[in-house]
């Protein structure tokens, strides 16, 4: 059996991703690329990166039989992977840590990141006041408005929140700004991408690093039902909790692997951010080759979906990967299946989570229907939806 | 020969620099776009930068940033820009005009669709700030077999074997970027630029073009003494914004004027 081995040294799975940046940011690219290459399999740095894991972030995060969920649906088994006990709410932190240590390995004193919910940005705050590294966060000034509590969480922590007025005024104009901040100050700054988009060698090094997400779920399901799951589904903006817990699958035969995407009031209105599902066309966009919400002229079309995660135009270059060779599948749910999938947790389970979440939870829910009861469904729960209370309160006409 | 390459020939002749000055097709409005081109022409353009408008223009400060989101609110899109072009060839058939932009409008016709596209329309040279050479495949030769010009950027932080690879991958000339960082920054370091455009003239005939960072008279003309062509964007494109209806035309005229004469001066 041929083992998945992507991407290519040029960063390339297939016709996606690579390295479409402007010539000032190729050297920085460059230089990133070969610090990666040397650290990624370092003892050293491996057991720093694991140790932070284990005592600062809370790992391994448990596998969760939701029973009553289960019940409640009728049909397969559903398990929750607890990304939300994380140490800051979601899975963000994962790949942070790591892009922070090597920062500080390349002697970079400043980080930045660019956040659209904001779990990014706190998860890069936190590192940054633990390591002592300046922080600056750009966000989108919608986002900024929807996700008041997490804008004051990274203030809190010391960073300043630049928010970014251009465009859509969302998570791909903060990427374009950090991505300017960085060329700017690129001596002396170290970019910590939060998906797994961006050029080469991000979508590797986020998906890297989100690995483990996968890793302990493979060892977890084990001890506790024997076998693996028959599904493993996740949401996808950029896609890095997906990628996280779908890459150490790739080679397991028999495991399905479902990304959900945000359709927010329906495909079919084309107010949606699912590029995958939809079928968009294949373009460019922050440095990497993917599909991409655009309209006829190639201009990069506004996206909704109610969760701010998962409003992004395009999608990390592996999930077109997978999707093309057909070793994932990608759906979309609306907005209101993943509200109704939110206060289903809520209520079943005592679990509250994040609406970027709900949408993968929405669609495990629809696929436990169509499963017999032995069988198994693991769903990422790569956030919790407390930074969302506000969103949901005033879908419901509620204020705090 | 091409427009550019001819432009380039006379100008030596001449012992002069290009002045080229950038604008953003669409900006403020469409309908001013191919009248800005031959004022330009008028007070002392050699050639034309014609912006691309892009949603996403990572490359640009916040000056070019909004004279895209001007023409976009105008739905100026790529096709648009080429009948611009198109246009203005009624009345000039020998002002070289270069499209600036980024790969996703050409990524959504492709490469060889855009070529012809461009070609039809007469446009002289292409720069595809997100396209760089590893990465751009057949766009080159689909470019080069149509004799139009791929114009490729060189930074401060390109070293001399990438210096190699570009420039045998470029023609019509090389455009330096003066500093890092994008568009519309400040602090150019004349002394650091000559030394690098002296290095890389080492590696290759191509004209040098020299942009980003450029702002008054003054730096106009310290550039022209180093640089075959001086390249000025986010200042003419601040003069189309600082503009109303009445004085743009007047404005740009004024600003073209100045600058002229510094890098004729130098």
């Amino acid at each position: 059996m041929q083992l998945y081995d992507m991407p290519d040294a040029r960063g390339h799975f297939g016709q996606y991703g690579g390295t479409f940046v402007a010539e000032t940011l190729v050297e920085a690219l460059e230089e990133l690329r070969v610090m990666y290459e040397k650290y990624r399999y370092d003892p050293v740095f491996l057991a720093e990166y694991a140790y932070d894991l284990k005592h600062f972030v809370g790992r391994p995060s448990p596998i969760y039989h939701a029973k009553r969920l289960s019940d409640k649906v009728g049909g397969a088994q559903i398990y929750l992977k607890r990304e939300d006990l994380n140490h800051t709410g979601a899975h963000k932190i994962n790949n942070t840590i790591g892009q922070a240590l090597l920062a500080k390995r390349m002697g970079k004193p400043r980080v930045i990141a660019e956040t659209g919910a904001g779990q990014h940005g706190v998860a890069t705050a936190t590192i940054a006041a633990r390591l002592g590294l300046e922080c600056v966060v750009y966000m989108g000034s919608e986002d900024v408005k929807r996700q008041a509590p997490n804008v004051f969480r990274m203030k809190l922590l010391g960073a300043t929140v630049v928010p970014v007025e251009s465009g859509s005024k969302t998570l791909k104009d903060a990427l374009n700004e950090a991505m300017r901040d960085w060329v700017t100050n690129v001596h002396n700054t170290f970019y910590i991408i939060g998906t797994v988009a961006g050029p080469h060698p991000y979508p590797m090094m986020v998906r890297d690093f989100q690995a483990v997400i996968g890793v302990e779920s493979k060892q977890q399901m084990m001890e506790m039902i024997g076998r693996q799951p028959d599904a493993v589904v996740a949401c996808v903006g950029g896609g890095s909790n997906a990628m996280g817990i779908f890459y150490p699958y790739i080679d397991v035969p028999n495991v399905r692997l479902i990304g959900v995407e945000a359709a927010g009031l329906g495909l079919e209105t084309g107010k949606h951010a699912a590029p995958l599902t939809s079928n968009s066309a294949v373009g460019v966009l922050h440095g990497n080759r993917t599909y991409l919400m655009q309209d006829a002229d190639g201009n990069i079309i506004e996206t909704h979906s109610v969760s701010a995660g998962l409003d992004y135009p395009g999608v990390g270059p592996e999930h077109a990967w997978l999707k093309d060779i057909n070793r994932a599948e990608y759906v979309a749910v609306t907005d209101d299946e993943a509200m109704a999938a939110f206060h289903n947790l809520c209520r079943t389970e005592g679990i509250i989570p994040a609406l970027e979440t709900s949408h993968g939870l929405a669609y495990a829910e629809k696929l436990a229907k169509t499963l017999n009861k032995d069988q198994v469904i693991l769903v990422n729960l790569s956030g919790r939806g407390d930074k969302d209370i506000n969103t949901v309160a005033k879908l419901a006409n509620i204020s705090l | 020969m091409s427009r550019i390459k001819t432009v380039f020939a006379t100008l030596k002749q001449q012992g002069k620099t290009a002045l080229i000055p950038y604008i953003t097709a669409g900006d403020p409005h469409p309908k001013f776009t191919v009248s800005l081109m031959h004022t330009l022409v008028e007070h002392g353009a050699d050639m034309i930068e014609l912006g691309v408008p892009f949603s996403d223009p990572m490359a640009d400060g916040p000056v070019i940033q909004r004279a895209s989101e001007r023409a976009l609110s105008h739905k100026v899109g790529l096709t648009a820009v080429l009948e611009m072009v198109r246009t203005f060839r009624q009345t000039d058939q020998l002002t070289p005009i270069i499209l600036m932009g980024y790969a996703n409008p050409i990524e959504a016709v492709g490469p060889v669709v855009f070529a012809d596209n461009a070609k039809a329309a007469d446009v002289d040279g292409v720069i595809t700030v997100d396209y760089p050479p590893e990465e751009c495949g057949s766009f080159v030769n689909e470019l080069r077999a149509r004799d139009i010009d791929p114009v490729f950027l060189l930074s401060p932080t390109t070293d001399a074997k990438r210096v190699e690879l570009i420039v045998n991958q470029a023609s019509g000339f090389v455009y330096y970027v003066s500093l890092k960082g994008v568009t519309g920054a400040v602090n150019l370091d004349i002394v650091e630029v000559a030394g690098r455009v002296a290095s890389i003239r080492e590696q290759t005939n191509l004209p040098v073009g020299v942009g980003f960072g450029i702002r008054d008279a003054a730096t106009a003309k310290a550039t022209a003494a180093i640089a075959d062509a001086v390249v000025v964007g986010s200042r003419m494109v601040l003069a189309i914004e600082g503009s109303n209806e009445s004085n743009l035309l007047s404005n740009v005229a004024n600003l073209m004027t100045e600058l002229k004469t510094a890098v004729d001066a130098a």
